[in-house]
């Protein structure tokens, strides 16, 4: 039963990253060229996102467990370090050249392009890679601390 | 994850329409892209869904530099590849 919530979530999810064009490297390239071809349109999808998510856990948070069970994992980190600098620093770079961030890379992998073929293996090295770097910085922290949605 | 592959090929299926989509086809470029977003996503705790869209909505302050800073660092990329080195 929840392989198929799941499966049903990963699906939805899909949908509107194609639907919204986040799959579509060249129209994120756009929305990031603010000094060319600028396509401001993304920033409507991450503002709708952001909207939703923001009354979605409101309400969803008020129960004492999430609806397929188990137990909500919610981050609980508010400090800032130089990882929550450098990490999404180097994401952007990355995002920047290739059009690509984990989720809509890995929807447009099912159409099979060179390109994301390439970049899909890459991007699991790196996080791999990553791994050493994130553990040490999680030591101390309680295991529901550990875990945090990407 | 199956959701997420399986979603524009289950579109395509439905609507009988193509996806329109362009990937730059320099590999080499592509293959630094994956590193660095991989890279990237799991030393910052989270990509654009995880810092940009749930860390926001949920009033983190972690999220906000996070993504003030990857929206930053993606904004100058693009522009140095576009309009400093050509492109």
């Amino acid at each position: 039963m929840s392989f198929l919530v799941n499966l049903a979530l990963g699906l939805l999810s899909g949908v509107g990253l194609v639907v919204s064009g986040m799959s579509d490297p060249a129209k994120v390239l756009n929305f990031l060229d603010l000094f060319g071809t600028w396509d401001p349109s993304l920033a409507f999808v991450m503002g709708g996102a952001v909207l939703v998510a923001f009354i979605g856990f409101r309400l969803v948070l008020r129960r004492n467990q999430p609806i397929a069970g188990g137990s909500f994992q919610l981050p609980t980190r508010t400090d800032i370090d130089a990882h929550v600098i450098v990490g999404p620093a180097v994401f952007g770079i990355g995002w920047g050249l290739g059009g690509f961030c984990p989720g809509p890379a890995l929807t447009a992998l099912g159409l099979g392009a060179a390109g994301t073929l390439a970049f899909v293996p890459a991007m699991i090295i790196g996080m791999w890679a990553a791994r050493p770097i994130a553990a040490s910085r999680s030591q101390g922290l309680s295991p529901r601390n550990k875990r945090q949605a990407t | 994850m199956i959701g997420l592959v399986a979603a524009p090929l289950a579109m395509m299926a439905l609507t009988g329409d193509a996806i329109r989509q362009t990937i730059s086809p320099n590999i080499p470029l592509m293959v630094v892209a994956g590193l660095l977003v991989g890279f990237g996503t799991v030393w910052g705790n989270g990509c654009t869904s995880g810092h940009g869209v749930c860390g926001l909505s949920r009033l983190s302050l972690r999220s906000l530099v996070a993504t003030v800073t990857f929206m930053a660092t993606a904004f100058v990329t693009v522009f140095l590849v576009r309009h400093v080195f050509g492109g």
